[in-house]
């Protein structure tokens, strides 16, 4: 019998990491950049956001990645949208149960989620061809590759934008309107979630110039 | 000047490879090509035409057309915030006034526009682009007297940067870096960009002090909200006389600088008057179905209300985000005219359309330019053909 592969191989690992920087969905893929827009006005909404991709995009890549075999190629759409659509609504459920608020902000983008290009990029470029585990893997880097993008948006945007974080009001504390500062209004309006990302796209690119394409 | 030119060849040296200050190598460069022209030119080949009008020089020409506008927002500044406070005040008063007022901005524009084009020249190792120098001018002649230092230099920085830089820096920016800084504003910054108050010099803070009755809307306010027999005298709105951002306010001074601009070859007459056809055009419609007041106001008034002239004579003309080809110049300017009267007087959420009219412009006017360079060369085929 061959050697089984250690669960937390260097290869393995890679899957978890390698989305995070280089190979990101959002800023390397570009994907997902519908709802990367939607719900970064806030911080609180985005890091609930991430969560719930985590957790749809880990259990549906494991569970279609189980069933690969089994999937006939013609109707392999229609499965895998079924998987996402159950966890989501399993997700939403959740949501509404335990955190109404913040299921009431993100609204129709929780439903949403079925749509989101990564999920989909993820179930059919990885999880029909790889095992159950590295699949597992790959769900949870890629969601949190896209979940970083998310929260370091949504950090600005809130900041910059309202003068909280996670509604804690950092700049009425310091005394920043005191002497005068305003909040930027432009920060608060969803074009600035893509200037922003673009921001993080040409530092994140500049420091790592083989990411640059003609 | 012999002086001057001796002290520059003496330190340039210590400026070039290998040299003291090596690293300040573009900014020396910046104040070398602008005291003189640049002794480079091209090798000796083939037929050339040489002409000392570099863009250093072409850019001065445009500051010499902005001075009347300049000069006279000095004036109305002041002359607005003693009326306001219902103070008497000579002419050199509301003149030094509204001097001291707008220095500031002058001075936080190029300090800070300048200081970021600097830190990429020398990142990116080329000479500091000499766009800047008319975009630095501009912006405080379009922005309210009073808006914040601070929110002016992040406004500029944003520009900058991401107007700019990010494309490749000047001659590459696809929108026009004055408007930018002003639509930045614009969003971010709504309570000191629009109302009725900003436009004075000191009354968003002093409000209460101001006299009985004094208003401070501009006369686009005024007609936006349907009071047409409130607006001042058709000869005052033309010279001027009229609350307004700094230089945007004298149809006059505008016109001076319009009449350098078209001698001297600068600015582009096609878009201007293009422009004024588009907005006349568009003026004449809303005058057929008239449902309020607003719309019945009569077309060419509008050129003397808000940024229309102002816009159509330095910003619409910019040499980098205009149309290039000359019928693409016709078609940009009229739809920019077009758009800025449409959007003034039919959407209440934007009390100004020029701004957004020629933003959107900008980012249109390379698609018009291929499709007039693709029907240059589709007719031009068909010519070969017919002879073939």
């Amino acid at each position: 019998m061959k050697d089984r592969e250690p669960l937390f191989s260097s290869k393995n690992m890679k899957l978890l990491t390698n989305p995070l920087n280089e190979d990101n969905p959002i800023t390397v893929q570009v994907l997902g950049i519908c709802s990367a827009l939607a719900i970064t006005a806030k911080l609180e909404p985005a890091i609930v956001m991430t969560f719930s991709v985590v957790a749809v995009l880990a259990v549906s890549n494991m569970v279609i990645s189980m069933l690969r075999n089994l999937i006939p190629p013609r109707i392999r759409i229609i499965v895998q949208l079924t998987v996402i659509a159950a966890m989501v609504i399993l997700v939403d459920q959740f949501l509404k149960a335990y955190a109404y608020d913040v299921s009431k902000q993100l609204s129709v983008f929780v439903g949403l989620i079925i749509t989101n290009c990564i999920i989909m990029g993820r179930l059919e470029a990885f999880a029909m061809t790889n095992k159950p585990w590295p699949a597992f893997l790959d769900g949870i880097g890629n969601a949190a590759g896209y979940g970083i993008i998310l929260v370091i948006v949504a950090f600005f945007r809130e900041l910059l934008g309202s003068g909280e974080l996670l509604g804690f009001p950092i700049f009425e504390k310091i005394g920043l309107y005191n002497i005068g500062y305003e909040n930027n209004g432009l920060m608060i309006l969803p074009p600035m979630a893509l200037m922003v990302i673009g921001i993080i796209i040409w530092v994140q690119r500049s420091r790592n110039r083989e990411l640059i394409e003609d | 000047m012999k002086f001057l030119r001796n002290y520059i060849d003496k330190i340039k040296p210590s400026f070039e490879e290998g040299g003291k200050f090596e690293a300040f190598h573009s900014t020396f460069d910046a104040i070398e090509t602008f005291f003189f022209v640049p002794d480079e030119v091209t090798k000796l080949r083939g037929a050339q035409i040489r002409d000392s009008i570099d863009m250093k020089r072409s850019m001065i020409l445009v500051i010499v057309a902005l001075i009347p506008s300049l000069l006279f927002g000095m004036w109305n500044v002041g002359h607005w915030h003693f009326l306001a406070f219902g103070e008497d005040a000579t002419f050199w008063q509301e003149f030094g006034f509204g001097f001291l007022k707008v220095l500031p901005l002058i001075i936080v524009s190029y300090v800070v526009g300048l200081g970021i084009e600097i830190i990429f020249a020398q990142i990116r190792k080329h000479e500091v682009n000499e766009g800047y120098f008319v975009s630095g001018f501009l912006i405080p002649l379009i922005v309210p007297v009073d808006t914040p230092l601070w929110m002016l230099a992040i406004a500029i920085a944003f520009a900058v940067i991401l107007g700019k830089e990010v494309f490749g820096g000047t001659g590459m920016n696809i929108l026009n870096p004055a408007l930018t800084v002003r639509a930045f504003l614009f969003f971010a910054y709504p309570g000191w960009m629009s109302g009725d108050s900003v436009w004075i010099s000191g009354m968003v803070k002093n409000a209460d002090n101001v006299v009985d009755g004094f208003s401070g809307a501009t006369p686009l306010a005024e007609a936006a909200a349907g009071n047409i027999s409130n607006l001042p005298s058709t000869f005052n709105m033309f010279l001027g006389i009229i609350p307004g951002s700094v230089g945007e306010t004298s149809v006059l001074a505008i016109l001076f600088g319009a009449i350098i601009l078209i001698w001297t070859g600068i600015g582009s007459w096609k878009i201007m008057a293009s422009m004024i056809a588009g907005g006349l055009f568009m003026g004449l419609i809303l005058n057929l179905f008239a449902v309020n007041a607003f719309m019945e106001l009569p077309a060419w008034e509008h050129f003397l209300l808000g940024g229309f002239a102002f816009g159509a004579v330095f910003m619409a003309t910019d040499p980098v985000t205009a149309a290039q080809t000359d019928i693409g110049k016709w078609i940009y300017g009229f739809l920019t005219g077009v758009l800025a009267i449409l959007i003034r007087v039919l959407n209440p959420a934007y009390p100004e359309g020029v701004m957004l009219a020629i933003l959107f412009m900008n980012v249109f006017a390379p698609l018009i330019d291929h499709y007039v360079v693709e029907a240059n060369i589709k007719s031009r085929l068909k010519r070969i053909k017919i002879k073939a």
